[in-house]
């Protein structure tokens, strides 16, 4: 299937080709020079550049593909943050039925995660502590981090703009299945997103990238 | 949906060197994006991993502890190929004697962290765990709950980081404290690490020398555990269990050799006949008529039932094969006494007696009688004997019993005695057995 195109598919900065992969990309990254592209009715519109994109020790790109449960899945775009313990990313993944998820790999430990459905009440990120217990979908998750992260960039396509943002609040919950709730401070009201721990040999992924040695 | 789309395989070079910015010496970066602090070999300073100039968190001094497992050895676990980089010493206090145990954080760019602990010997393979226990219970003895299996409470302790080397996916510095709750279930062990802003818990499974020596091809063997580790499988622990399904085994065989037994069994009477003894013809013996005994060569019981009343009587039964004179000699004496005391009635002896007599073939025989004794003032004792042959017997029964029970008994001992070892080490040791013994 072809993904329908928007006028002017060329980097309005330096005119470089750009081809969407997903049809409800918001942002985009220019591959060549590194503009950030926002796409609009009917052209795309330069934000501005990025600096140096960070270099991460993750085994996935662009383009890996992988599984999840019954929905096989790709990545086409990610957010790279930092924190104290150095960075990780948040990779977009787009599903089999279209819709967006979110593969995280701080320290190599991998999460998948979905947006909750916009009526699950989120607590404001400031008074959120942990230890705390919150239920979601009749399941108590608890507060096992509270982490101060910031932008380092972005790469490929994201379901929303990210150009306005530098720093933000990451709340991670877990249940004791396994389960995983990500609350994002960094929109009003915050954004919580739904999901699992998983583990290298459950997302059976392919098209990784490969290290020297190994 | 999303169009076909494919990248070309990007290789990652292998790490760039570094040197470390107090000593000059050359740092390899083997879990690079991941590590957050390395302790450099040389110097011993501890480096900031993630700033590209390994900025200085702390000066060191030469590290000396040398581990088992050189850092750089690639080893596999559970199909997967994992490097050794980093080493750290950890000791904790317990009533002013410190313990030491060496933890090894291991990487795979693929698969993140894997941790391994070494303590005399005893070797636990450590994995962190991303989900909360289900129940945490309180009390004296604290129990916690993960995947439906109850871990007991075993130690709670500050652990101090006291000596590294290499690559830590967290900011590593000597003297760094956590407060660690261990809790058991053979051999899993399931501990929490407690910092300022984060509980995490792990999950470690007891590993012998041999099985890590093998993973990680060490061609020398590594040394052998000494004493109990909290986490150790008990070896003893199937004992009672195996002890108790033969224990199932002969006491079903034994039942039914009792109830074959009580079955095909003839218990016949072949002989019954009431005699007086008169003690003015003492001594003088008196033979019954000739009886048959058939069948296969079984035993003869011979019921003895008398009418004394405060007296007793002595008997010589001698059963005589007619054709062969071949004899069996039995006594048995009855006696019957009651009366009433200070305390109430009393009663002593019985009336009745039943002699056996083994291993009878089949024939014809007689029975000769001689009965002695009694009270001087009685002047005879009647009493009647009946001749049954092919008896069930219990009593070898009941000591085929005794007999099964004692190694069952026995067999609960080393398990038991492995299990006060293993808690003597704990924070429930029992309190009559001090830790002083524990060298000893």
């Amino acid at each position: 299937m072809t993904v329908p195109q928007p006028h002017g598919v060329a980097c309005p900065n330096c005119g470089a080709p750009v081809r969407f992969l997903w049809a409800q990309a918001v942002q985009t990254t220019c591959g060549y020079c590194r503009s950030v592209l926002v796409r609009r009715d009917l052209d795309l519109a330069t934000l501005g550049q990025q600096a140096d994109f960070p270099a991460t020790g993750s085994p996935i790109q662009i383009g890996t593909k992988g599984q999840w449960h019954d929905q096989r899945f790709v990545v086409v775009g990610r957010i790279a943050y930092g924190w104290a313990r150095g960075k990780w990313n948040e990779w977009h993944c787009v599903l089999d039925d279209g819709a967006s998820a979110w593969l995280s790999d701080a320290q190599l430990e991998y999460a998948m995660t979905i947006a909750a459905p916009s009526d699950f009440e989120v607590p404001a990120v400031m008074q959120v502590r942990v230890g705390e217990t919150y239920f979601w979908n009749d399941t108590p998750y608890e507060v096992a981090s509270i982490t101060e992260a910031r932008y380092l960039g972005t790469e490929g396509e994201l379901p929303f703009t990210t150009w306005e943002k530098s720093a933000c609040l990451f709340i991670d919950l877990l249940n004791a299945q396994h389960g995983l709730a990500t609350i994002d401070g960094s929109d009003t009201p915050p954004m919580l997103f739904l999901g699992e721990y998983v583990t290298f040999d459950d997302l059976r992924l392919r098209n990784l990238r490969e290290f020297d040695g190994w | 949906m999303v169009a076909p789309f494919e990248t070309p395989t990007a290789r990652v070079p292998k790490a760039a060197g570094f040197n470390c910015p107090s000593c000059g010496a050359a740092i390899e970066l083997h879990a690079q994006g991941w590590a957050v602090s390395v302790v450099c070999g040389a110097c011993g300073a501890q480096l900031d991993a993630t700033d590209e100039n390994l900025k200085i968190l702390q000066y060191g001094e030469k590290v000396t502890a040398q581990p088992r497992i050189p850092l750089g050895t690639r080893g596999t676990w559970k199909g997967a190929p994992w490097e050794v980089i980093g080493f750290q010493v950890v000791t904790i206090s317990v009533e002013d004697t410190d313990y030491s145990w060496t933890e090894y954080v291991c990487f795979n760019p693929y698969r993140g962290f894997l941790y391994l602990s070494e303590y005399q010997g005893h070797w636990n393979v450590i994995e962190k765990l991303r989900r909360r226990p289900e129940r945490e219970v309180g009390g004296a003895r604290p129990t916690v709950e993960l995947n439906g299996t109850t871990y007991k409470h075993f130690q709670t302790a500050t652990a101090c980081t006291t000596a590294a080397l290499g690559e830590f996916p967290w900011e590593l510095r000597m003297g760094d404290r956590v407060v660690g709750r261990d809790f058991v279930a053979p051999p899993y062990i399931l501990s929490a690490e407690a910092s300022d802003n984060e509980t995490t818990w792990s999950l470690g499974t007891y590993t012998p020398p041999e099985i890590i020596q093998k993973a990680f091809g060490l061609s020398k063997p590594l040394a052998q555990p000494i004493g109990v580790f909290a986490n150790q499988p008990n070896p003893h622990a199937n004992t009672p269990k195996r002890m108790m399904a033969r224990f199932a085994l002969a006491l079903s065989a034994l039942v039914l050799m009792l109830v074959l037994n009580v079955t095909l069994a003839g218990n016949r009477t072949v002989f019954e006949r009431t005699l007086t003894s008169s003690r003015a013809q003492e001594e003088q013996a008196s033979v019954t008529d000739a009886f048959d005994l058939d069948g296969r060569t079984s035993n003869v019981a011979i019921d003895l039932e008398s009418d004394l009343d405060n007296d007793w009587l002595f008997l010589v039964l001698s059963l005589i094969n007619e054709t062969t004179g071949e004899t069996r000699e039995v006594t048995r004496q009855l006696s019957y006494y009651h009366g009433a005391d200070s305390d109430g009635s009393w009663t002593e002896g019985d009336k009745r007696e039943t002699v056996r007599i083994a291993s009878v073939p089949a024939g014809r025989y007689f029975l000769r009688v001689q009965a002695e004794g009694g009270e001087p003032g009685r002047a005879s004792a009647s009493y009647t004997m009946r001749i049954r042959r092919d008896v069930p017997h219990y009593g070898f029964y009941g000591i085929a019993l005794l007999a099964l029970l004692v190694p069952l008994v026995l067999s609960f001992l080393p398990a038991a005695s492995f299990e006060s070892r293993r808690w003597a080490e704990s924070d429930h040791a029992p309190t009559s057995s001090g830790r002083s013994d524990d060298d000893a």
